[in-house]
């Protein structure tokens, strides 16, 4: 589904990402875990369309996805959950959900997702009249979450979805990615809490300075002694 | 697929009122009032007649309408485009020598004028953001600032080159003094006030009430997430910047028949607008009306408190001393 390969990218001539090779197929999760600065979220913004590549190329769907508009990756189904969440801030939490459905405007079946939604997530329906920014954390995670899911994405990629929760509620977002993923649709989990995200996940990558240094199926990376050390911490 | 609910979340916290009306900061409101009051008392006193004062404050209450659809559109681009645009009142005074051709050259009624001068301004607006302003987007506050002086520039002076220094006036047919609670306003005054109430309705319909209005305010809230969500940013803002100078164009044929038709009254009302949008909150397009009634009082009741001063000068006074005690405006959000 995502294929990228030799992918380089940076900020102003200050390269970041060497020479990235890096598959998701769909019905997957896979993981991307890296510590502090590895350029994992300069990755995902290469993905969406945010940084411009130096080199290499990326495929989504079979089709060349470098130099095409975010908006337009997002009506492909390539989406993400970033950084800090971009919420809407002075807009309810329905407002916000409803933002997700921009690119099938005109498609009439609107709030049956709004309603799978308040499914994995119930906490919103109580919610839906109120302002995201009066949200507590985890409720803006699942809002981030579920806003992305409006738009019926084929790839979800989610930056850190965990950040800032208390071990409970990253439990209840990450079990909201399995199920998200039993729905069909792809994901990718960038996470530097490496433990929970390589159980969780089919397949990862291990991302140190810029470059892929271990791949494989979660179990294996999550028994590797070099990634017990590094990450997480044993 | 989960069916127990999955969510037990502990860390809530206060829920803010559903209804966007009681969101509203209804304390500093009458606040407001009670000022608006006292300033009418003071005015009172220091005139002696009852006559005056109701006056003023009707034709300061007409004019605030105008003032108020002025600074929607200039505090909607702030809002969204993140843009200080000083070339607002410009886009004022292309409307006003617009309507002044439609009307004396071509016979047009001047309100007949709106459905030429507004599409004619929007698509001004959007390809001067398109061509000139997509450049500056993001850019140093200083080149934005440059880039709209400019523009402002470039304007004034083209209309003084095909309009020429002399001014020049609009008049509406059958306009006359009309009796408005105990004052006398002319029709074309209250026409403008009900005019730029109706456009100003409208304007916040748009905003609050269609996807489009919901996916600007999107914008203007988070542009990345925008993004995030399939919202084509570029687009948003070249349409929001048409919006806000439909309402410079459309507030320029309405006060045509009521200013002098200069390539420097646009000057003027620019200024004004820079001070409501201050007063109402940088970006808060309800606060950016009642911040246009509060200056169109202030200017008539200080014309009555410090007679023989420029009508400005009493609002500048009410304009520090409010950035002085609410730095954020009158209805702007208390930073959080
Ligand atoms: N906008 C930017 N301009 C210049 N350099 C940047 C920018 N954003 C990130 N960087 C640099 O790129 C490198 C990788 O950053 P990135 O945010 O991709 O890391 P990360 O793996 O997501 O880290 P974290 O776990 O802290 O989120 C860092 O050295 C960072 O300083
Ligand atoms: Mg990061």
């Amino acid at each position: 589904m995502l294929e990228v390969k030799g992918l380089s990218a940076g900020y102003h001539h200050l390269q970041i990402l060497h020479e990235l090779d890096l598959e998701v197929h769909e019905g997957e999760i896979v993981a991307l875990v890296g510590a502090n600065g590895a350029g994992k979220t300069t990755t995902l913004k290469t993905l969406s369309g945010l940084v411009r590549p130096t080199a290499g190329s990326i495929t989504f769907g079979g089709d060349q996805a470098v130099g095409v508009r975010p908006s337009e990756l997002v009506a492909r189904g390539l989406v993400q959950v970033p950084e800090g969440r971009a919420l809407f801030g002075p807009l309810t939490v329905e407002e916000n959900l409803r933002m997700g459905l921009w690119t099938r405007r005109k498609e009439a079946r609107a709030s049956a997702d709004l309603e799978e939604v308040f499914e994995l997530f119930p906490i919103l329906l109580e919610r839906r009249k109120q302002l995201a920014e009066t949200l507590s954390g985890g409720q803006q995670q699942m809002l981030a979450i579920g806003r992305a899911l409006m738009t019926r994405p084929k790839l979800l990629m989610l930056d850190e979805p965990s950040t800032g929760l208390s071990p409970k509620l990253t439990w209840t977002v990450l079990d909201a990615v399995k199920t998200i993923r039993d729905r069909g649709v792809a994901v990718l989990l960038v996470e530097q809490n490496a433990a929970q995200a390589l159980n969780l996940a089919d397949r990862a990558y291990v991302l140190e300075s810029g470059s892929i240094v271990l791949s494989g199926t979660g179990k294996e990376l999550a028994t590797d002694e070099r990634v017990r050390k590094a990450y997480l911490g044993l | 697929m989960t069916s127990q609910p999955m969510v037990a979340d502990q860390e809530t916290r206060t829920p803010t009122p559903s209804a966007w009306w009681a969101r509203l900061p209804w304390l500093r409101i009458g606040i407001v009032l009670a000022a608006v009051v006292a300033a009418i008392v003071l005015a009172y006193l220091r005139s002696g007649s009852t006559v005056v004062v109701t006056q003023a404050v009707v034709t300061g209450i007409l004019i605030g309408g105008v003032y108020g659809l002025v600074a929607m559109g200039l505090t909607l681009i702030f809002g969204v485009l993140d843009i200080v645009n000083f070339a607002h009142g410009s886009f004022l005074a292309i409307a006003l020598f617009l309507s002044y051709y439609l009307v004396a050259g071509m016979g047009m009624h001047p309100y007949l004028a709106l459905l030429i001068v507004l599409p004619a301004m929007f698509l001004l607006g959007a390809l001067v953001q398109r061509f000139v302003l997509a450049g500056a987007m993001g850019k140093p506050l200083e080149n934005q600032l440059l880039i709209t002086l400019g523009i402002s520039l470039v304007i004034e002076n083209s209309l003084l080159l095909f309009f020429g220094a002399n001014p020049r006036s609009v008049s509406l047919p059958g306009d006359q003094g009309v009796a408005i609670l105990g004052a006398v306003a002319e029709l074309s005054r209250i026409l403008a006030f009900v005019g730029a109430l109706v456009l100003a309705g409208l304007l916040f319909l748009l905003l609050r009430r269609t996807s489009l209005g919901t996916a600007i305010r999107a914008v203007a809230a988070n542009d990345a997430g925008a993004q995030m969500v399939g919202i084509d940013t570029r687009w948003i803002y070249m349409l929001t910047f048409a919006i806000g100078t439909a309402c410079a164009g459309a507030a320029g044929v309405l006060v045509a028949p009521l200013v002098t038709i200069e390539p420097v009254t646009g000057a003027l009302f620019n200024i004004i607008a820079f001070v409501v949008v201050v007063l109402g909150g940088m970006g808060n397009v309800v606060g950016a009306l009642l911040g246009g009634l509060v200056v169109g009082l202030a200017e008539q009741l200080g014309a009555l408190l410090l007679p023989g001063q420029s009508p400005l000068l009493v609002v500048f006074i009410v304009f520090v001393l409010v950035l002085l005690l609410r730095p954020q405006g009158l209805f702007g959000r208390s930073g959080s």
